[in-house]
């Protein structure tokens, strides 16, 4: 038999001519995806271009700072002015994760409760009232947390700084218990405690049925299965969740500046009454801001903006990073 | 590899001659019941099965000597599965879910009240049709899993690793590399994994519904080597749709139909019997191929 030599031929080209109707939903599903990048883009770029001029004056001082004055001639000329946020960002930082931190732990119990332990009728309702949490509006939960949370906080603050006042965290040095970051983080973490335990409950109800039955066959009880299967399945979506709420806690406005004394002096022990965070800043600040003071709280915004950024982007690795296991 | 040559050679042969199903029943070495010290074995006494109001299965009563393989066959729909998850209370997981009657092992009814299910199901281990390792774990903690999940303490881990690897027929594949992922495995690994996982927490019963339905031949055989040793040492209750592999692996047959209404249990006997003379004509026409 001759051997012929096989000639190996160039891969094709493969063309797929899509139809008119898939191109006009594409061109719809693109414009659509496209548009909150472009929304998000056009909001930094005015936030950078209002606030460029401050952030040149102020360089890194911006940042690293803790002074919020402006002096001005009675033509309204700026005579002489700073601006620094560090107390703020601490401040947005701190709050948040208090939030974060109280707000976790109550969200995935919730989820777990509502997936599997929760009868139906009782399932329906708290799921409701819960999606109802999430779109109450934030001056109520500002104003609860003055007028209810902030009297009894005093007392749990008291007894944090007792026990656990070797912790920088707890220390204290001034008996201001109240309008302190404590109070704000706990104000926040019932805000987002909705959105956290709704992400956490959608990926708890996705874990794999076919697991969940091997570990009770072998004489798991629920627990014990929960833990084997239900949370290293659900553990990037609940990260997610937190980051969400994290985000969430960042940016709130209202509800921390009813609770929270804005000072600008860098404060990390959350008991003490002094604080502020970033957003709450601009708002006590807008009304009655000078055209060069706007540009100052422009410039504050495209920090918490990045800040905001960060934060997600690191929750993006962290969830990538953690997601593969369990699935 | 050369066992499993062997098997494949056995495969060729009874593919060729479909029609031997009774020899190949009667090719295996007859097995006494009740040899292995293990228990009086497991009875069922008038099961019957609901979801919600479907009534799903119909007085079931069947005895399961210690120490013996029994198969369970029938068309799709006839309750077998539904049957040996009412054995180690899986059933009632699902909502809607009822049953009747008494499931007895070692004489103690598994439904009394005041019974711990999870003891229950320590006792009566369970493989299901399509593997399910835990993906978050390596090979060795899937095997040790029932340990932490039932939280039994063990004496040497590694051994009893060993022991129900080697047991599942999976030890010389996966010794060198017991710290990869479950996941990392064949279907058929993955099915043997599975089985030793049961094995790891010491059950009396072993409980297999269509465990080789999703797997290819070669690991069918092995799971089926696997199942034959493993009968020395517990009582095995085998749900299957492929009749070569009852009338290979089981030493009794129970044959299940549902003639539209709850399925019922028409016939058992010993395999070589259900297979040579059936008494029911139903029966015959399903093991010979006529319907099902």
């Amino acid at each position: 038999m001759p051997t012929q030599e096989l000639v190996i031929p160039a891969p094709r080209e493969i063309v797929t001519e899509p139809r008119r109707s898939d191109k006009i939903f594409r061109g719809v599903v693109t414009g659509g995806g496209l548009s909150s990048l472009a929304i998000l883009g056009l909001i930094a770029i005015f936030l950078g271009y209002r606030g460029f001029e401050v952030l040149r004056q102020e360089g890194i001082g911006f940042i690293t700072h803790s002074d919020w004055s402006i002096s001005t001639d009675d033509a309204g000329n700026v005579l002489d002015s700073h601006f620094g946020l560090a107390a703020m960002l601490v401040g947005t930082i701190l709050c948040s994760l208090i939030a974060v931190v109280i707000a976790v732990p109550i969200s995935v119990f919730s989820a777990l409760f509502l997936n599997f332990y929760a009868p139906g009728w009782l399932k329906k309702i708290l799921i409701t009232i819960i999606d109802m949490m999430a779109a109450f509006p934030s001056i109520l939960f500002g104003i609860w947390g003055f007028l209810v949370l902030m009297p009894s906080v005093e007392y749990w603050a008291k007894l944090l700084h007792r026990y656990l006042g070797f912790i920088p965290f707890f220390d204290m040095q001034v008996p201001v218990y109240t309008r302190s970051p404590f109070v704000a983080g706990v104000v926040l973490s019932i805000m987002i405690i909705p959105i956290i335990t709704s992400v956490s409950r959608e990926i708890f109800s996705q874990a794999p049925l076919d697991r969940i039955q091997a570990a009770y066959a072998l004489g798991a009880t629920r627990w014990a299965m929960i833990k084997a299967v239900v949370i290293p399945h659900g553990r990037s979506g609940v990260i997610g969740g937190a980051m969400l709420g994290l985000g969430r806690a960042m940016g709130e406005t209202v509800a921390v500046f009813t609770v929270l004394n804005i000072v600008f002096q860098v404060n990390w022990q959350m008991l003490l009454g002094a604080g502020g965070n970033v957003a709450s800043l601009i708002i006590l600040k807008f009304g009655d801001a000078s055209p060069y003071e706007i540009k100052a709280l422009m410039a504050a915004g495209l920090i918490l903006f990045l800040l905001t950024l960060i934060v997600n982007a690191i929750a993006n690795v962290i969830v990538k990073t953690t997601g593969k296991s369990g699935r | 590899m050369t066992t499993s040559h062997e098997s494949e050679n056995q495969e060729m042969q009874t593919s060729v001659k479909p029609s031997s199903l009774a020899d190949v029943a009667n090719a295996k070495a007859p097995k006494v019941p009740g040899t292995a010290a293990l228990g009086t074995g497991l009875e069922t006494r008038g099961v019957h099965a609901w979801f919600g109001k479907h009534h799903a299965l119909s007085n079931i009563s069947l005895d399961f000597a210690a120490g013996t393989v029994t198969a369970l066959i029938g068309p799709s729909g006839c309750g077998k599965s539904t049957f040996i998850r009412t054995i180690n209370r899986m059933h009632e997981f699902i909502p809607g879910a009822a049953m009747a009657g008494e499931v007895l092992l070692d004489g103690k009814d598994v439904y009394a009240p005041g019974t711990d299910v999870t003891k229950i199901r320590l006792q009566i281990g369970m493989v299901f049709q399509k593997p399910n390792p835990f993906p978050s774990m390596t090979i060795g903690e899937n095997v040790l899993s029932g340990l932490k999940l039932a939280q039994l303490k063990v004496e040497n881990k590694d051994d009893l690793l060993e022991e129900c690897l080697e047991r599942a027929g999976l030890w010389n594949e996966v010794k060198d590399r017991l710290g990869a992922h479950g996941g990392s495995l064949s279907g058929g690994q993955q099915q043997r994994l599975c089985i030793a996982r049961s094995l790891a927490v010491r059950p009396q019963v072993l409980l297999m519904d269509e465990p080789c339905s999703a797997l290819d031949p070669g690991s069918t055989l092995r799971i089926e080597d696997t199942i034959r040793h493993l009968s020395d040492t517990m009582t095995i209750i085998i749900v299957t749709h492929n009749m070569q592999q009852a009338a290979r692996v089981s030493d009794y047959t129970a044959f299940f139909l549902s003639d539209g209404g709850p399925g019922q249990m028409i016939e058992v006997a010993p395999t070589s019997e259900i297979f040579s003379r059936p008494q029911d004509s139903r029966t015959e026409s399903y093991v010979t191929g006529r319907f099902g």
